[in-house]
């Protein structure tokens, strides 16, 4: 994990709701134990730019989206369960 | 149109589908602000019909639309509707319709605790909203079924979903898979309770027919039966009759048959404008060319006819009519006739119907000729085929179109009228052709078997065709048995002959009679000369006595005087000699 930008992640949420909350806190937190400088995050509030989510093809919110490194991975949920969040991530290889 | 249509409910607004019969069989179209679901199984016109819905909501009605599809993409489905003739790209410029695809990959996705289904709904708001959408489509939201693992978060974000779109006062067309148990495969009819449109392609004698049903419409009549449909050139049509009523009008007016001693025969006028003819007769009896000579008239009047043959190519037909002094290729070209060539076999006779129903409404004719329409009933039901019939015959007449139809019937039985039982009852006249096989060959009659409102011709005649076109001619009609072709020639030149020396005998026996009047006459000159001579003897003879009387009457006065006789005792009459 030398690559200071390794993963490239979007966060797709629909205002402070009680999910959308949940989601912002477990993804920092996640990120933050185990990428640590190699992620870059942005979080996306669909309620004020409902055009981007037809571009990641958002349907359920919260989405986690990996844009990088490829293939397209995402995580749909309040990434409440961390070990599968760090599976969809493919940060831990099984 | 008029057919059996449901009277408007003022209650409940509707929202017109524009598509040809399906708003007369719902009675002015989808609940308005309400979800509508259609289902049908793979391939029924499902997404066809959501399509049309939203682009004549678009184009007619000032209604721009939003649809959401889930499995096919925007390119691909805007290349399969332009066989329709619907530009979507032109629409979506025109921001009167606005295409979703969502997609979801189950491989792209990993579930991690509670989430919802708000990205769809802020997708779907913020197309309505981008153009003032009215109509919606969700073009087989049952494929979140297999995108999304957790199907009791989707139900309930279904349910919200359809109470969304109520709220928002949007007219929503929900497609759905026909499930095996259930309406739909994930059993979207429990969300979507206002209105249920299923669509069905069945197969029947390896013909397949594409079918409407409106299972259930809350709080408004509708057309319960099943209405067959065809995906045509502009679009869905839906056949939405059996007319119930009886309520065309009825011309008074007459048209020629094209065939003059034809036109004798039905009281020397032809059959009424708006009427339906039907020319049946077994194999080789001339229908086809009754029934070109009735297009050829047509077109002479400058009428528009509209001729279905389901045995033979136009071109085929345009030769053979040649054969017998009829161009129908000029009219063709002139674009007063159109000839639609097809296989009975190609359809349905439902979708055959949908079919000219789409011609005649394309076209516009005044002239209909289906030929035959035995063959489009094949082996089929009679009772089946009778109301399909009816709803051809019934719309034509609605038309005020005159409609020839020809019907082949079993060849050489005994009483043809018995095989066209079904369909004669519809027809106005009834034209039957014949073959009469007799002295070596066979020959064609023709008579009116009905014809209503007419005083009609009760005679057979022959039917003649020839290079110069067809011609009636009468047929011998001798003790026990009529005579036609060659026979009948050679009895007409018996006769003939036979007529021939009656003549000389009255001639011979009125040259007797003269003979003996001036016999008679002789002899009557001869007694009266005989007469008058006598009368000349008598009256000479009165003459001589008369004179002898006097001569002897002076001679005794001269002797009385001689003798000086008394004066008054004298003169006394003495008897004669």
């Amino acid at each position: 994990m030398s690559n200071a930008l390794t993963f490239e992640l979007r966060l797709y949420v629909a205002g402070q709701t009680a999910k959308s909350l949940a989601a912002c806190a477990n993804l920092k937190r996640i990120c933050e134990t185990h990428l640590a400088g190699q992620y870059r995050l942005e979080i996306i509030d669909l309620t004020k730019n409902p055009k981007l989510a037809a571009g990641d093809q958002i349907l359920a919110l919260p989405t986690l989206v990996r844009r990088l490194p490829k293939p397209v991975k995402k995580i749909i949920g309040d990434l409440s369960n961390e070990e599968r969040v760090l599976v969809g991530l493919d940060v831990r290889p099984v | 149109m008029k057919t059996n249509t449901v009277s408007p409910n003022p209650n409940l607004p509707k929202c017109p589908t524009g598509i040809g019969g399906l708003d007369e069989i719902t009675g002015g179209g989808l609940p308005a602000g309400r979800p509508t679901l259609i289902c049908g199984s793979a391939g029924s016109g499902k997404t066809m019909l959501a399509m049309e819905f939203l682009v004549r909501g678009a184009t007619q009605y000032g209604e721009p639309g939003v649809f959401v599809m889930f499995e096919e993409n925007a390119a691909e489905l805007t290349a399969n509707v332009r066989s329709l003739g619907f530009d979507l790209e032109k629409l979506a410029a025109q921001k009167k319709l606005v295409l979703d695809h969502v997609h979801i990959e189950r491989s792209e996705i990993e579930e991690t605790g509670e989430y919802d289904l708000e990205g769809l709904f802020i997708r779907l708001g913020h197309a309505v909203k981008s153009i003032g959408a009215k109509r919606v489509v969700l073009d087989t939201v049952e494929a979140l079924f297999a995108g999304l693992p957790n199907h009791a978060i989707l139900r309930a974000e279904l349910r919200r979903l359809f109470r969304w779109l109520k709220d928002h006062g949007l007219t929503a067309v929900i497609t759905g898979e026909r499930g095996e148990q259930s309406l739909t495969r994930y059993g979207l009819e429990e969300y979507v309770a206002d209105c249920v449109i299923i669509l069905d392609q069945r197969i029947q004698e390896q013909i397949s027919t594409r079918r409407l049903r409106v299972l259930k419409y809350r709080g408004s009549a509708h057309g319960t039966n099943e209405y067959p449909f065809l995906i045509g050139e502009r679009g869905i049509s839906v056949l939405p009759i059996t007319s119930l009523r009886l309520d065309h009008q009825a011309s008074a007016k007459r048209i020629p048959t094209g065939i003059a001693r034809l036109d004798e025969m039905l009281g020397a006028k032809g059959v009424f404008r708006g009427s339906s003819v039907l020319v049946s007769g077994s194999p080789g009896t001339g229908k086809t060319s009754v029934a070109a000579k009735f297009v050829d008239a047509a077109c002479r009047r400058d009428e528009r006819v509209l001729l279905f043959a389901y045995e033979e190519s136009s071109a085929q037909i345009v030769r053979n009519m040649g054969s017998i002094g009829i161009d129908l290729g000029a009219w063709v070209k002139k674009g007063l006739l159109q000839i639609h060539s097809s296989r009975p076999t190609l359809h349905g006779l439902e979708q055959h119907l949908v079919m000219m129903h789409d011609a005649v409404r394309g076209f516009r004719p005044s002239v209909v000729v289906v030929d035959p329409i035995s063959n489009l009933s094949l082996d089929r039901n009679e009772l089946e085929v009778k109301p399909t019939l009816m709803r051809l015959v019934d719309f034509l007449k609605q038309q005020q179109i005159t409609t020839l139809f020809t019907s082949l019937t079993a060849g050489g039985g005994e009483t043809p009228e018995d095989s066209q039982l079904g369909v004669s009852s519809l027809m106005d006249t009834w034209l039957l052709l014949r073959n009469v096989e007799f002295n070596g060959e066979r020959n064609r009659t023709i008579y009116v078997l009905k014809s209503r409102g007419m005083a009609h011709s009760n005679q057979v005649r022959e039917f003649v065709l020839s290079d110069k076109g067809i011609d009636l001619v009468d047929v011998y009609l001798g003790a026990e048995r009529v005579l036609t072709g060659t026979a009948r020639v050679a009895q007409e030149e018996r006769e003939r002959a036979a007529a021939a020396l009656r003549e000389e005998d009255h001639q011979r026996r009125m040259k007797q009679l003269a003979n003996r009047r001036k016999a008679i006459e002789a002899q009557i000159a001869a007694l009266r000369s005989e007469a008058e001579l006598e009368a000349a003897e008598v009256a000479f003879t009165i003459a001589r006595e008369t004179l002898q009387q006097r001569s002897a009457r002076q001679s005794t006065d001269v002797m009385a005087q001689l003798r000086g006789a008394d004066k008054t005792g004298g003169s006394r009459k003495r008897g004669k000699r």
